[in-house]
């Protein structure tokens, strides 16, 4: 065959194949479907495997709740119909609704909510403490089951209703028998949406759809309480990496909702046609600058008290979010903008910052130049900022000596577990971050805990703090919880079991021309009540 | 050339051997542990100790190793520590869009390059000599990504010619896929084009000043048929070179083009499995890496028996 010949052959071939290759499939009704860029894309699928936000919002699409937290963050009956309370507030008997049905058609039972709720409690840091205060809980009928409480604890509801993960879904009972340490199967919950795995592409897409048996409440809907009345066919989540990328999407209109925008791109957001920022008050993160107790210089509590005459809160705010709408200069170890709202013990950290008084603390801890180790995220999109910030404070202060070691967030959360001397690869400091919401009750808040050994990376240890915690959880009313949050919040600024700073919204954007419902809530984002045109 | 490609195919076993050894102990030895980052910030210590026991990761090391041996035999690349699927089929996922994406690029490239470089050669020292090689040279400077946002912002928002992200895929319709991937396709290609053009050129130029070329002309024959028949012919072994090992780094993924664009291909696959320490996807990916850069690298090492018959024997 001549050369000529054959690239002839060849041309006819790729051609032929081009034209064999299937077209476009003809238009058809297409479901209307609901693109939504979440912050994190959904890889695991057990919501109780991980406190990870993402499984929850994942969590919150397939599953439902006995509670829910309205707009105002107040608990409401959501798979429960009616509930009492024994004179002595420890027996707690509760009815499930009518007509609740899993995606596979098996209807709810109470044996399923009390399995479901016993796999919950092995994980959750609120669920764990409210299951040390349970007698038992057990299934009366298909309906009915019976929570008894050893003592009068007061967060029953408030902790069924929490929308921080890891939120207490009901699973089926056969999912809910897995070992809480292992991750389940089978994904058959009973809430609006119902996870298609097979086209679920871990990194890149998870998809939704309307679950048709669902049964809605009639009230409407509010913050995660009232009727999740779903009016799309399907919602797909896809993973944008890029936050360049992501803006683009949502204004060319690829996506249709945009949890997380990055804070650089909200003026082209805003001045787009069509694109709706907004934000709940209380959706928000707030700054941990954690220290180790267990290690000089802060098993020192001088130490950690002089940190207060070094670090200047309002720093923070324009490194991590520039727009001033969306900041919060915030000394509530609790959040603010929220019920328990409080900065009792504040007034050294709000007052003029005093190099030489805290380098005479650091003195009278023993300090004697030793470096401080700092376990420094570079990758991280507020924590690595915040770190820069927090470094030159340091610098500033011109009597500490800093080790700064930079490394991946991967590398941080495995180091900030090891419990050796900074030497020996533990670490004196490092930063992260908690929300608004999950920092607004002192039971979920889990890094200001003081129980030592169980406590939080960086084991804080006062058992007065802790008496105070139990002391708020067993308190009968917002009002009472608030006098013993004043009270926590003067003890954390005297024991400091960390460095609160910031306090910045998380804004979400959406296509307002095409969308219409979108609920505003602190906490993971709910995808029914939207409409799409 | 049967025996020859047999023995090449064989060499290659003791060459993925080392290379699971060498990634094993390369991620086991790394800082990070992947039951931490599995169980979140709001998890305690003593919950990660739980998820790092059911994962295995509390088994000694030389375990650890015999299992990963014993499941690679077996064709078991493993499961994914968090999504619980097998790598095979994360890979299986991700293997098309990859693979389009760097045929596509490579097109475009060697479409272009090629070309471009002849051209150049031909014009040697001229205008058009500096113009094309001052191109390929802002093509190796400008990062990838702005390429990327700026092709975005032209085509997608300003024009809306083409997506801004996403890939369709195949049995969706062929037209779907090149419209989902041109502009990827033409951001990445840019990059190779450059050093394809070079490396076109500078070959070129050592055949144009042989000889037999000198021989062509006098012969009256055609400049292009001297280019192109005579010349670029004997100029392909080291462009041939350049493109199979430009192949090979593509199928390995090109992370930020395909993060730029949202393609869900093998290398964020492999950027994700890192960040996150999920040990066996980063296992299998690389495994799966060597053995493509082995095959390519036989390809286009059996390609130079059709460009150099001297080769052949």
């Amino acid at each position: 065959m001549t050369r000529k010949a054959a690239l002839q052959l060849w041309l006819a071939t790729t051609l032929a194949v081009l034209a064999a290759a299937p077209m476009a499939e003809p238009a058809s009704a297409e479901p209307k479907t609901l693109r939504v860029a979440m912050h994190a894309d959904v890889r695991t699928l057990d919501p109780f495997w991980t406190t990870q936000t993402i499984a929850g919002i994942h969590g919150l699409m397939v599953y439902d709740t006995l509670f829910s937290s309205d707009a105002e963050l107040k608990p409401q009956p959501q798979m429960v119909e009616k509930w009492n309370v024994s004179e002595d507030r420890k027996i707690y008997e509760f009815t499930l609704r009518d007509g609740l049905k899993f995606h596979d058609g098996s209807p709810v039972t109470s044996k399923d909510v009390v399995a479901s709720m016993h796999r919950w409690g092995k994980r959750d840091g609120a669920g764990k403490q409210l299951f040390e205060y349970t007698a038992s809980l057990v299934a009366q009928d298909d309906k009915t089951f019976v929570w008894t409480l050893k003592e009068p604890y007061g967060l029953l509801i408030d902790i069924l209703a929490k929308t921080g993960t890891s939120i207490p879904f009901v699973m089926r009972e056969k999912e809910a028998m897995v070992d809480a340490f292992q991750q389940i199967q089978e994904v058959v919950g009973s809430g609006p949406f119902v996870f298609k795995r097979d086209e679920w592409v871990p990194g890149s897409k998870t998809v939704y759809e309307k679950f048709k048996g669902y049964v809605p409440r009639k009230e409407p809907a509010s913050g995660h309480a009232g009727g999740k009345v779903v009016k799309v066919d399907r919602v797909e989540f896809v993973w944008l990496a890029d936050p360049q990328t992501a803006q683009s999407a949502l204004v060319a209109g690829e996506i249709d909702y945009l949890e997380n925008p990055q804070v650089d791109f909200l003026p082209i957001l805003e001045s787009t046609p069509g694109i709706k920022i907004e934000s709940h008050p209380a959706m928000g993160t707030m700054g941990i600058l954690q220290l180790n107790h267990l290690h000089p210089p802060f098993n020192n509590v001088k130490a950690r008290q002089a940190m207060f005459y070094i670090i200047n809160n309002a720093d923070y705010l324009n490194t991590i979010a520039a727009d001033p709408k969306l900041q919060k200069l915030c000394f509530s170890y609790f959040g603010c903008d929220v019920a328990m709202e409080t900065d009792a013990g504040s007034e050294v950290y709000k007052g003029k910052k005093d190099y030489k008084k805290a380098e005479a603390l650091f003195k009278e801890a023993g300090y004697n130049g030793e470096p401080i180790t700092i376990l420094h995220a570079t990758d991280h999109q507020y924590i690595n900022p915040a770190n820069l910030v927090m470094i030159q404070q340091l610098r500033k202060a011109g009597f500490l000596k800093l080790d700064v070691q930079a490394m991946d967030w991967g590398t941080v959360v495995s180091r900030r577990a090891k419990k050796e001397p900074p030497a020996q690869g533990g670490w004196n400091i490092f930063i992260t971050g908690t929300t608004v919401l999950t920092s607004s009750s002192p039971i979920t808040h889990t890094s200001i805990g003081m129980g030592c050994d169980k406590a939080w990376f960086g084991w804080p240890c006062d058992a007065k703090f802790e008496e105070l915690r139990k002391a708020w959880a067993f308190a009968q009313d917002v009002a009472a919880r608030k006098q013993v949050a004043i009270e926590l919040s003067k003890r954390a600024y005297d024991q400091v079991p960390y460095i609160s700073f910031a306090q910045w919204r998380n804004p979400v954007a959406y296509r307002s021309d095409r969308l219409t419902g979108v609920l505003s809530v602190p906490s993971v984002p709910p995808m029914w009540n939207i409409e799409k045109k | 050339m049967t025996a020859y490609i047999l023995r090449r195919l064989l060499a290659t076993i003791p060459v993925m051997v080392v290379v699971a050894l060498f990634v094993f102990l390369l991620l086991h030895l790394t800082p990070g542990d992947p039951a931490a980052v599995i169980a979140g910030d709001d998890a305690s210590p003593a919950e990660i100790e739980g998820i790092r026991r059911k994962l295995g990761l509390d088994r000694p090391i030389w375990e650890q190793f015999g299992l990963y041996i014993g499941n690679l035999v077996r064709g078991d690349l493993g499961t994914s520590i968090f999504s619980n699927m097998p790598v095979t089929t994360l890979v299986r996922q991700r293997l098309e869009p990859s693979l389009v994406l760097a045929v596509a690029a490579l097109v475009v490239a060697v479409a272009f390059a090629i070309p471009m470089g002849v051209v150049a050669a031909w014009k040697a020292h001229s205008s058009i000599d500096r113009v094309v090689m001052g191109f390929s040279v802002l093509g190796f400077a400008v990062p990838v990504f702005l390429v990327g946002y700026l092709l975005i912002y032209v085509f997608a928002i300003q024009l809306r010619w083409l997506p801004v992200q996403g890939y369709r895929p195949l049995s969706q319709g062929l037209d779907g896929t090149l419209r989902s991937i041109a502009l990827p396709a033409l951001a990445l290609g840019m990059a190779y084009m450059a050093l394809i053009a070079r490396i076109t050129r500078a070959s070129m130029l050592e055949v144009l000043s042989e000889d037999y070329i000198r021989t062509a002309h006098a012969k009256g024959v055609a400049t292009p048929s001297v280019l192109l028949r005579h010349a670029l012919k004997n100029a392909a072994v080291p462009i041939v070179t350049v493109i199979g090992i430009g192949f090979a780094l593509l199928i390995s993924g090109v992370v930020i083009t395909e993060t730029v664009f949202n393609i869900p291909g093998l290398g964020r696959l492999t950027v994700d499995a890192i960040l996150k320490r999920d040990y066996p996807i980063i296992q299998g990916l690389i495994i799966l890496f060597a053995g493509a850069k082995v095959l390519v690298n036989l390809a286009v090492d059996i390609s130079y028996t059709f460009f150099d018959p001297r080769i052949r024997q």
